[in-house]
């Protein structure tokens, strides 16, 4: 266990860091942000590898594998679907030479 | 394999949170958000190697199986999914995370023997399991498995209390004696409270739930990170759940809405549900070649996409009408009302995948100024972003919310599906204004016969 403070510092600093980071984001990127916020969350595969790892009879090892499956399918379905979405957003340039307003929110 | 001493180990995971950081800061503006994205694809992978060579792990071959089983079911569904499908598909990822989550937290039950740590235990099987079951809700609700409208029974504000103290006495007995009995019973009240909290909530708010989910899955990572004394965990998911909060607070405020009124409004009556009665007030409705003709004739052209388009899946077609329009010398662009679609920002993914140039992507504020200066708003699929029941009138559901002024446009042209009010069951005055045309039919279909007129000319 760590130690309490250290714990409530780094937990206190996170938030802040999370509500800093998204606090000014463009709706147009509302959906892949949440898509990507969600891969992120994924990482609970390190959690899982860390159990089965350490699961002894093979009934835990069973429940370790399926939260494996499932936090890989978190993790790595979470970065593909969001790097579609944002593939269709970028690369293309705009079919008219016509000036535009300027990007905004960047 | 324990070839990284602690001190590497806690290096690289602070590599990775650092990457997580940047991946959230980057995802925030267009220019970047792919770099960040990929900045966060590869923190995660400094994570997992991370832990394979510092941590002492039996059974590593079947550990290995099981994340290619995991890749090989994600990935394809990934790559090939409609992009109108897609939220189903980010709610599913975010239940199954959750759910991870919940897993590996029971399995570490029996390592805990420290009331706080036991905390953490329960915090981590009650929220995932919440997020797991609610997220399987949304799924079931956005492919339409399950009714759209709010779903609730007689007594169930009281089955709800049911449930939440069972769950708060299960967590108080799992924390004083780690059994695993009282574990399992947590587990399975996690998920009825799962449930019982999202069937509720109306089909036009799953977005924000699925949103509010994402948060809560974070926060049980957060948890299962303390549970585990693993700090990368407990850093990505507290940014996850404060990110994923003020986004929830964002989304629901561009709806005009509180996440309490979308989670709790149902059971107060005042329900999300729209009422289907149809009117039959008069109203002008033109055929596909009126509309070719006003359209083809304009200036400048306003179209106002929305749920009706993405549910017909016609963004290919109205991309290629704007560009017969812009061939013609009509200047064409895209006004995009922040919730339309069905999810915040889903429209510009359709619209983007349809080749629509990022810089025909006018929102709200961009778009509203514009209006009177345009001949013809086009109207594809929307309603309740038009309505201006959202500014006149005080005690209409969507009032306060900010609407595409499309009545200041010289023309309006509502490409609509039926008379039907649109999802907060509300009439559109807008409809039967005398500069108002409807040409009734499914998006596509109309959109296809417009463009055949178009091209005709």
């Amino acid at each position: 266990m760590m130690d309490p403070i250290t714990l409530l510092t780094v937990v206190v600093l996170s938030v802040f860091v999370g509500f800093e980071v998204v606090s000014k984001v463009t709706s147009k990127l509302h959906t892949p942000l949440m898509s990507g916020a969600n891969a992120i969350h994924g990482i609970i595969l390190v959690g899982a590898i860390i159990v089965a790892g350490q699961a002894s009879d093979p009934w835990l090892l069973t429940i370790a594998l399926i939260a494996v499956v499932l936090a890989t399918a978190n993790l790595v379905g979470g970065f593909v679907v969001t790097d579609r979405m944002l593939e269709m957003f970028g690369g293309r340039k705009p079919a008219r030479p016509r000036a535009g307003a300027g990007e905004d929110g960047a | 394999m324990s070839v990284l001493g602690p001190g590497w180990t806690s290096l690289f995971y602070l590599v990775a949170a650092v990457c997580f950081i940047l991946a959230l800061k980057g995802l925030s503006s267009p220019r970047t958000a792919r770099r960040g994205n990929a900045i966060g694809a590869a923190g995660a992978l400094v994570a997992v190697v991370t832990v394979f060579l510092s941590a002492k792990l039996e059974n590593i071959p079947l550990i290995l199986g099981a994340i290619a089983v995991g890749s090989a079911l994600a990935v394809p569904v990934a790559r090939r999914v409609h992009m109108t499908q897609m939220p189903q598909l980010v709610a599913l990822f975010n239940g199954v995370g959750g759910g991870a989550a919940a897993l590996v937290a029971v399995l570490e039950l029996g390592h805990s023997e420290d009331p706080w740590v036991r905390l953490a235990v329960v915090f981590t099987m009650l929220v995932g399991a919440v997020s797991f079951a609610g997220s399987a809700v949304t799924v079931g609700k956005l492919q339409e498995l399950i009714s759209t409208r709010p779903l609730l029974f007689p007594g169930m504000p009281v089955v709800m209390g049911a449930v939440v103290f069972g769950a708060v006495t299960a967590a108080g007995f799992v924390v004083a004696t780690g059994s695993t009995g009282w574990a399992v019973a947590l587990l399975v009240l996690g998920l009825a409270a799962g449930l019982l909290l999202v069937l509720p909530v109306g089909g036009a708010d799953v977005p924000i739930v699925i949103s509010l989910l994402n948060a809560f899955t974070g926060l049980a990572v957060a948890a299962s990170g303390i549970v585990l004394g693993n700090v990368l965990l407990l850093v990505a998911g507290t940014l996850v759940g404060a990110s994923g909060t003020i986004l929830t607070k964002v989304m629901a405020s561009a709806m005009g809405r509180g996440v309490t009124g979308i989670m709790f409004g149902a059971f107060r009556g005042g329900s999300t549900a729209g009422s289907t009665a149809q009117s039959d007030r008069p109203v002008r409705s033109a055929s596909p070649e009126d509309v070719a003709v006003q359209l083809g004739y304009a200036q400048r052209v306003v179209i106002v996409p929305g749920y009706g388009l993405a549910v017909a899946q016609g963004q290919h077609t109205v991309a290629e009408l704007a560009t017969a329009l812009a061939a013609r010398g009509v200047e064409v662009v895209f006004a995009i009302h922040p919730v339309a679609g069905r999810m915040p920002g889903h429209m510009n993914v359709l619209l983007a995948e349809a080749n629509v140039p990022y810089e025909a992507l006018k929102e709200l504020e961009e778009a509203n100024p514009e209006f009177p200066n345009t001949d013809i708003a086009l109207v594809v699929g929307a309603n309740d972003v038009v309505n201006p029941a959202a500014k006149s009138t005080p005690g209409a559901p969507i009032y306060g919310m900010p609407i595409l002024e499309v009545a200041q446009a010289g023309q309006v042209v509502f490409l609509k599906r039926s008379m039907r009010p649109g999802f907060a069951g509300i009439e559109n005055e807008l409809l039967f204004d005398p500069k108002t045309t409807l040409l009734f039919g499914d998006a596509k279909d109309s959109l296809t016969r417009v463009l055949g007129a178009v091209k005709a000319l």
